[in-house]
């Protein structure tokens, strides 16, 4: 069976700024990503070496607020979602399968290592941002947050002005 | 009012609400087709908009739908979560984020929903993510400084610039309907072809329609806040306007008897409050009306709210906007707390001259005027002005 078409962008930017709206009326707050990649990160350290979770400041404050659990969060909650919602989506509309997209003019090898590289760069500087695309940015904007809008320009501005660097693995 | 969290839905239940949000935004960003690296790219080099459409749409729905919230009371804005500011770090990371973004493919969100439907390239791009998360805890004392460096604390884009909130967010709408335009016609030339999907179907153009109709509204309806306000500043208004009195010796002998239902709003400022304060009394603002905090303690059934300030007219006109934003139970102290300090507190029966005076009086109020003073001192550790109720943790 072919892949269905994907919905309109507009009318997909009106859900999700929906689902935003619900979330932040009834949370309080918005969605994000990356604080879910942060709490397994550190839910893994504290597991491999408990010791060195104790004595550096990054692990030390996170599990105080977490009550020694770092995945009891709202964001790890989510992103579970996240990964059912979307496996439901590509259900219905025949888009699972397992396959490495990439430019012809690039080897599988190549994409993968930038893929990690790239992730490498986005996890971190999601943490130094204090928020990723959905969390500072999407978000941000939608409380109209001085911080969130210049995180938004300075990721879209950032992507643009690199682009033509790493055009080979695209176009 | 909203945010719902923590009052009316439990911080344990929020974790249900989180996995269905999540299953939402899931199934969104995969139908919109956040989960082909090349398609989320492709602003970056003008083949594919798709992303700039579905995000500015979304950001812009949400604003929008916060503001009219805000608007009509619906959602204390005060405590829902602001992202804080600190410049550098927002600059910098926001950089390292968007080279992430043209190397790697995608974002953070977009890989879960990629690597779910079983896109091999986004599974990589999580698992660099977690070593560049690695990175930044194991670096932390090195980037401690930049990342807590010039904290502007929550503050929103249109204080910042110094413009009302309305103002900003057509201004960003206008950004956003010019980009959809400009880009489209980026998009038919790099590609050499038009895109049939965008031509203006009735559906959309009816939901555009209600869309600026609810907005319209918005800015021709005034807020409650600004309207209340302003109706109170009139004193002829508040003197006719009929709210119940307590006398100051009705509410010494309540506070006497310790009595359970009696609440005391104190409206004088907080300095003032945290010198001297009545037992069981909270310190308000006519600002802290408007907040979910006022809904929580001004609605406890069967208390009384009695409002007080030195004057007395203060305490009218917060509880006029109180009656109007419908709480219940509400009255004002007769005379205020300068009568009550007056007659009861510094009770001196060879100077005060009352009419209806008799001896009864006379023995309680020289009773009171021993003992509440005595009750204000023991109430000093505890009268600790409005703590401003924390904002909702958010964010990554």
């Amino acid at each position: 069976m072919k892949p269905e078409k994907y919905m309109n962008p507009y009318l997909a930017g009106f859900f999700l700024g929906l689902l935003l709206l619900v979330t932040i009326y009834i949370t309080g707050r918005g969605l994000g990503a990356s604080g879910a990649v942060k709490s397994a990160v550190i839910s893994i350290v504290e597991t491999v070496t408990p010791s060195h979770a104790e004595s550096q400041v990054f692990y030390k404050e996170y599990l105080k607020e977490h009550d020694n659990n770092p995945l009891k969060n709202w964001l790890v909650f989510e992103v579970i979602g996240v990964l059912i919602g979307a496996f439901i989506s590509g259900l219905v509309s025949n888009r699972l399968n397992f396959n490495l997209d990439h430019s012809p003019k690039i080897t599988a090898r190549i994409r993968i290592a930038s893929a990690v590289f790239g992730g490498l760069l986005f996890g971190f500087g999601a943490q130094l941002g204090r928020g990723c695309t959905s969390g500072a940015a999407l978000s941000g904007m939608a409380v109209l947050s001085t911080g969130g809008l210049i995180t938004m320009a300075a990721i879209f501005g950032g992507a643009y002005a690199f682009a033509y660097f790493f055009r080979k693995l695209w176009i | 009012m909203g945010p719902l969290v923590p009052d009316l839905i439990g911080n344990e239940f929020n974790f249900v609400i989180a996995l269905f949000i999540g299953i939402a935004f899931g199934f969104i960003l995969e139908q919109a087709g956040f989960s082909t690296s090349k398609k989320l790219v492709g602003l970056f080099y003008g083949y594919d908009f798709t992303v700039l459409r579905v995000f500015f749409t979304a950001g812009i729905t949400a604003m929008l739908g916060v503001i009219v919230l805000g608007h009509f009371g619906l959602l204390d804005l005060s405590i829902i979560y602001i992202n804080p500011t600190f410049l550098y770090s927002a600059i910098i990371g926001g950089l390292i984020m968007g080279l992430g973004f043209v190397v790697g493919g995608f974002c953070p969100g977009t890989s879960i929903c990629a690597a779910a439907i079983g896109k091999i390239d986004a599974m990589f791009f999580i698992a660099g993510s977690f070593i560049g998360v690695l990175i930044f805890a194991e670096g932390y004392p090195i980037f401690e400084g930049l990342y807590k460096a010039d904290n502007w604390g929550f503050v929103r884009v249109f204080d910042s610039l110094g413009m009302s909130q309305s103002l900003f967010a057509f201004f960003l709408t206008l950004v956003a309907v010019a980009a959809f335009w400009a880009t489209t016609l980026i998009e038919n030339k790099v590609n050499g072809k038009s895109n049939p999907e965008f031509k203006p179907l009735k559906i959309y153009v009816a939901l555009s329609g209600v869309a600026i109709i609810l907005g319209l509204s918005a800015f021709i309806l005034p807020d409650i806040r600004t309207e209340y306000l302003q109706d109170v500043e009139d004193i002829e208004y508040v003197n006719n306007y009929k709210i119940k009195y307590m006398t100051a010796d009705e509410l010494a002998f309540r506070l006497l008897d310790k009595d359970k239902n009696l609440q005391i709003i104190d409206m004088r400022s907080p300095k003032e409050f945290s010198e001297m304060s009545l037992p069981n009394s909270k310190s308000f603002m006519l600002e802290t009306l408007f907040e979910k905090y006022a809904e929580k303690t001004l609605n406890i059934s069967k208390k009384e709210n009695v409002f007080i300030s030195n004057e007395g007219l203060t305490a009218k006109k917060a509880a006029i906007i109180a009656d109007k934003l419908g709480y219940k139970n509400l009255l004002i102290l007769k005379g205020g707390l300068n009568e009550f300090k007056k007659e009861i507190i510094e009770y001196d029966s060879t100077k005060v001259v009352i009419k209806n005076y008799n001896d009864a009086t006379k023995r309680f109020r020289l009773k009171a005027s021993i003992q509440i003073p005595k009750m204000i001192e023991e109430n000093k550790s505890s009268a600790i002005p409005k703590v401003k109720p924390k904002r909702v943790l958010g964010g990554c």
